[in-house]
């Protein structure tokens, strides 16, 4: 098989065209996009007496059979920055829908904070949140959420309709959505009139109309098939590299966190369990359940040569190939196999490691192995 | 409870010990009975004061209603709307009002429907009975557009609001079980008999379908389609108009025609309080005993349910927002709308060179009142025998005992039987409500016609249970039958209740029987299509079990089948008693007598007010009663199925 032809390696690749372009996360200083936090939702009779008190401790069946209620989001914070692809990851019924739609507040928050750039959301009146709503956020569904009676291009426009946007200007705005998500000559169908991809295109084109500052997306591709999975998570890509909005992306497919996400929390019951780059999560796990979750990954694609170096010992051979510690290890593998000296790891122009060639080759033998 | 763990304990199995103690209470009934007959009956009395004390009522109603100002208002209103809609027909004209429902016809449905539709009011025309029909087109057009008014607001704040639906469905839920008759009186109490009045009991009765199915619309709308409008901040008000609206469309539709449909039920009927139109025809020639001249008067009615349903029927999917898609079309449909128009103006002008365009012309008029007599008297000659032996072995071997029975016993008694009845079928709750209502039965001092009313509804819902039932089965197994029954089936629920008496009245004449036999052809239709769509549904895996395990299909019938659509059939039950109690009323017009007399000869005479307003209560007590005790156990019927699903 060669490299081009061979899913895991363009997998690679993918990735780590993602890793290299990544800016780095918030450097200390300025605001992020979004924060969220010490968010709770709690569904049922309880809602707002529930926080506070011991019960929130309870397991989930003994919690229900007391109260009658149950806690979708317990204490979540975490901040996305600008330009940032943020994905949150976790099995179905963790509480993800619920968390995406706390921060437009679809879904009214039990307590916590959800600040845009600042500002907490929950303190706007009706009129603000439709603002916000309007201007500056905009969210893609699982299920699509088009308007079966509408054409494409009055689906496409709507957004812009309800804020009293000029038809000629809504339309003119609509056609170049539609056109950039690839859908030109749909304008004129109706949703039931195309696949499930070309109508998740309708979707992302309505939410692209809106130039918002957060695009949210709740399990945009799980009702889709593998193939035009990957081919929309390309879509999602290009347009991130084009429009370069702050993203928040639900998924509950690990593969498709690791190629998309700068950033990744996992979601157990409600709760955040690890937050960290794609190659935190694959490289230190922070329990079983996560380990779990990446037990299957290629970690050669994902891994950087910083989580295989060791320390530089007084008798290693120094002049072997020389790599930022950010390289992923598949991409070391060529030069490991040309030396049979340990490969120098360097970071800001500084020596802070070395990796020896059979490390290399048993990281990448290992997620073949496991694969 | 105790009494019937004791047993078990004694080595009896429960089920059998359950049984055992049915079997006593019904032996101890029994025996009460036999000794007790005759006692503490509650004989019939025409001078009971409560009918005096509500004559007065209505004497001081009378003499007050023009200073109460908001049932003036009312009154005057909606007679104004009637008023409007006849001054419209008649400024049209009869070629006017051909032509306009062609032209609906043409729009809603192609040139196929409108050729149906004006070859339908032309035969109104041709029995001479246009200006009959126009007046009930009036009457119920008046009431179809203020029904929808009120119904259809209510239906959408009822889909969008759970707390309002909570609200509402138990107040439609019983005026849905309320048999038609029953609104009459206390409204003629309030606004006296007349047009204005039939109008209003028509829109009441018609409101209900109109709340309910538009809230089912709204609610139906995928709830994906709200949330992403709401996450794109579209106010309340864009969501209802730009999504909810536009999706329920076609099923608002569906609710425009059950409440056409509806309306014009009840609107044959109000020519009890003296509205004239074709429901006065048909009153007077049954009163007349002429069966050709109402069998003339019921065709057109049944003609204009089938012109009315056919055209709001495509109305509806021409109200669909996905119908009319491509731009080339809207051209088209552009100069349809224009040649419509042109047609309907042309031919109200037309209308005024004609000495008088009210009045279908005299020339062209086709009686069929002289060969239904024919046929009627051939009929009469050659089975008359025959029908009155069914008659009179009907009333000896079921009806006379019965009532007998129910008539003799001590009240008491018989409140206590039906009480314990409830409890079993139904439960404590339902047991309290029948006990309540009989007891008002009681005070309302027409506990003898209340049995005699109770007989014969008795009766009539065992034989449409049973004949529904069986028709059902088969429908259900036998996919040939069911394509036969199925037309029929749909022709029989778009006809007014009135017209079923007139088949009935002339094979058998005015009786007792007469009524019950009318009461089975209109309530079997529905219970036939519940039972069958219980069958139905019955899990195809279920079904594909049993017959691996190799049942023969008579059990898979009565140990899978049926067992499983239990809820289905009592659902159809409580839909058969409802309609059969209502048409029993109706039959007082065909001789049922009871309750239902009392109710029509308060309309009539002036002193038999106050009895007539007693009767309509009690119907309305009994219908409550027998709807709780079936309706406990199967859950309340849904409209949609039960009259056209
Ligand atoms: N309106 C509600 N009322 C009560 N409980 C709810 C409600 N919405 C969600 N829940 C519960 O909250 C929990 C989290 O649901 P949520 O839809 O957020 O999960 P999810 O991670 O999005 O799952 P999936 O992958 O299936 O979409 C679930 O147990 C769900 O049953
Ligand atoms: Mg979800």
């Amino acid at each position: 098989m060669t490299a081009t032809t061979d899913p895991a390696a363009v997998a690679a690749t993918d990735t780590e065209s993602r890793l290299d372009a990544r800016p780095r996360r918030g450097g200390g200083t300025g605001t992020p996009t979004l924060g969220v936090n010490h968010l709770w939702k709690v569904f049922g009779p309880a809602e707002h007496k529930l926080i506070g008190t011991p019960d929130v401790d309870l397991a989930r069946d003994e919690l229900r059979r007391k109260t009658g209620s149950m806690i979708a989001i317990r204490d979540v914070s975490f901040q996305v920055w600008p330009g940032e692809v943020f994905v949150v990851m976790g099995l179905s019924g963790s509480g993800k829908s619920t968390l995406v739609r706390c921060i437009t507040r679809l879904i009214e928050p039990t307590a916590g904070e959800v600040l845009l750039d600042g500002d907490d959301i929950r303190k706007a009146n009706a009129e603000k949140l439709r603002e916000l709503r309007r201007r500056r956020f905009s969210m893609v569904f699982q299920h699509f959420g088009l308007l079966p009676h509408r054409r494409v291009l009055d689906n496409v426009a709507y957004p812009l309709e309800i804020r009293g946007e000029e038809k000629a200007a809504r339309y003119k705005r609509a056609h170049e959505m539609i056109e950039l998500v690839g859908l030109k000559g749909h304008a004129d169908s109706y949703p039931d009139q195309l696949s499930g991809g070309m109508q998740q295109r309708v979707g992302l084109a309505r939410a692209l109309a809106v130039d918002p500052e957060v695009m949210l997306f709740d399990e945009p591709f799980s009702a889709l098939d593998p193939l035009i999975r990957r081919d929309m998570q390309n879509e999602v890509m290009r347009l991130h590299r084009e429009v370069g909005k702050t993203m928040v992306f639900i998924t509950h497919d690990l593969a498709e966190a690791l190629r998309l996400g700068d950033h990744i929390v996992i979601m157990r019951d409600g709760k955040v369990v690890q937050s960290g780059r794609p190659e935190e999560l694959v490289g230190a796990p922070a329990d079983d359940y996560v380990a779990d979750f990446v037990r299957d990954v290629p970690k050669a694609n994902v891994l950087t040569l910083r989580w295989v170096m060791r320390p530089v010992m007084p008798d290693d051979a120094l002049d072997g190939p020389e790599f930022p510690a950010t390289t992923i290890i598949r991409r070391s593998l060529h030069a490991a196999i040309e030396t049979d000296k340990p490969l120098r790891v360097v970071e800001d122009g500084r020596l802070i490691g070395v990796v020896d060639r059979w490390h290399i080759l048993a990281a990448i033998a290992g997620g073949e192995r496991e694969a | 409870m105790t009494a019937i763990t004791a047993p078990a304990a004694s080595g009896l199995d429960p089920r059998t010990a359950r049984r055992l103690v049915y079997l006593a209470m019904a032996a101890a009934a029994a025996v009460l009975y036999l000794v007790l007959a005759g006692q503490s009956t509650l004989p019939h009395d025409e001078e009971y004061p409560l009918f005096g004390s509500l004559n007065g009522v209505k004497a001081w109603v009378d003499e007050h209603r023009n200073s109460i100002l908001v049932f003036s208002l009312i009154r005057e209103g909606v007679g104004g709307l009637v008023g409007f809609f006849e001054n419209v027909i008649a400024a049209l004209g009869w070629p006017g009002v051909l032509a306009a429902t062609g032209a609906l016809g043409a729009i809603f449905g192609g040139w196929r429907l409108a050729v149906m539709t004006m070859l339908g009011m032309a035969a109104i025309g041709l029995l001479g009975l246009w200006t009959s029909g126009m007046d009930t087109l009036a009457q119920m057009l008046a009431a179809v557009v203020i029904a929808l008014l009120i119904g259809i607001p209510l239906g959408i704040i009822g889909g969008r609001s759970k707390r309002f639906a909570a609200v509402v469905t138990p107040i439609l839920d019983v005026m849905q079980i309320m048999p038609t008759f029953a609104y009459l009186a206390p409204l003629t109490l309030l606004f006296s008999i007349g047009v204005s009045t039939a109008a209003i009991a028509t829109l009441i009765y018609a409101i209900p379908p109109a709340i309910r199915i538009t809230a089912l619309g709204i609610r139906a709308v995928p709830d994906a389609s709200v949330e992403a409008a709401q996450s794109l901040g579209s106010t309340r008000w864009q969501v209802l108009r730009k999504v909810q609206l536009p999706l329920a469309r076609r099923t608002i539709g569906i609710g425009v025609n059950q409440t056409i449909m509806m309306a014009l039920s009840m609107v044959v009927i109000t020519a009890v309080i003296g509205a004239p139109g074709l429901g006065a025809d048909v009153l007077r020639a049954l009163q007349q005993v002429n069966v050709g001249l109402a069998f003339q008067a019921g065709l057109a009615i049944v003609i204009l349910a089938i012109v009315l349903d056919r055209l709001t029927d495509r109305a509806g999917e021409w109200m669909d927002p996905r119908f009319r898609k491509t731009d080339a079309n809207k051209a088209r449909r552009r100069l349809l709308y224009l040649a419509a128009l042109g047609t309907v103006v042309a031919a109200t002008l037309l209308a005024r060179g004609l000495p008088d365009p009210a009045e279908f012309p005299e020339a062209v008029k086709l009686s069929l009142v002289a060969p239904v007599n024919d046929v009627i008297k051939w009929i009469t000659t050659n089975f008359g025998e025959g029908t009155a032996s069914i008659k009179d072995a009907f009333s000896v071997v079921l009806l006379n005992p019965l009532e007998g029975v129910l008539t003799s016993a001590p009240w008491w008694l018989v409140i206590g039987v039906v009480l314990a009845l409830a409890w079993l079928i139904s439960g404590v709750r339902a047991s309290v409500v029948a006990g309540v209502c009989l007891v008002l039965v009681v005070l309302l001092g027409l506990w003898e016609h209340g049995m005699q009313t109770l007989a014969s509804v008795l009766i009539a819902t065992a034989l449409t249970l049973i004949l529904g039932g069986i028709l059902g089965i088969l429908s259900a197994r036998h996919d040939r039958f069911r394509t036969i029954l199925r037309p029929i089936l749909d022709a029989a629920q778009t006809m007014p209740a009135f017209v079923y008496l007139i088949p009935a009245v002339a094979l058998f004449s005015p009786s007792r029987f007469t009524a019950i036999v009318a009461a089975l052809v209109y309530a079997i239709p529905p219970v036939i299509r519940l039972v069958d769509v219980g069958i139905r549904t019955v899990p195809a895996t279920i079904v594909e079990a049993a017959t691996a395990a190799g049942s023969t299909s008579r059990q898979l019938l009565w140990k899978v089948q049926l067992p499983l659509s239990r809820r289905a059939l009592l659902v159809a039950a409580n839909q058969g008693i409802v309609m059969v109690l209502a048409m029993v009323v109706v039959g007082a017009l065909v001789g049922a007598g009871a309750l239902g007399y009392d109710v029509i000869a308060g309309f009539a005479q002036g002193e038999d007010f106050g009895k007539g307003l007693a009767a309509g209560t009690a119907i309305v007590l009994l219908g409550i009663m027998l709807d709780r005790i079936t309706q406990g156990a199967g859950g309340r019927p849904s409209t949609e199925v039960a009259r056209g699903g």
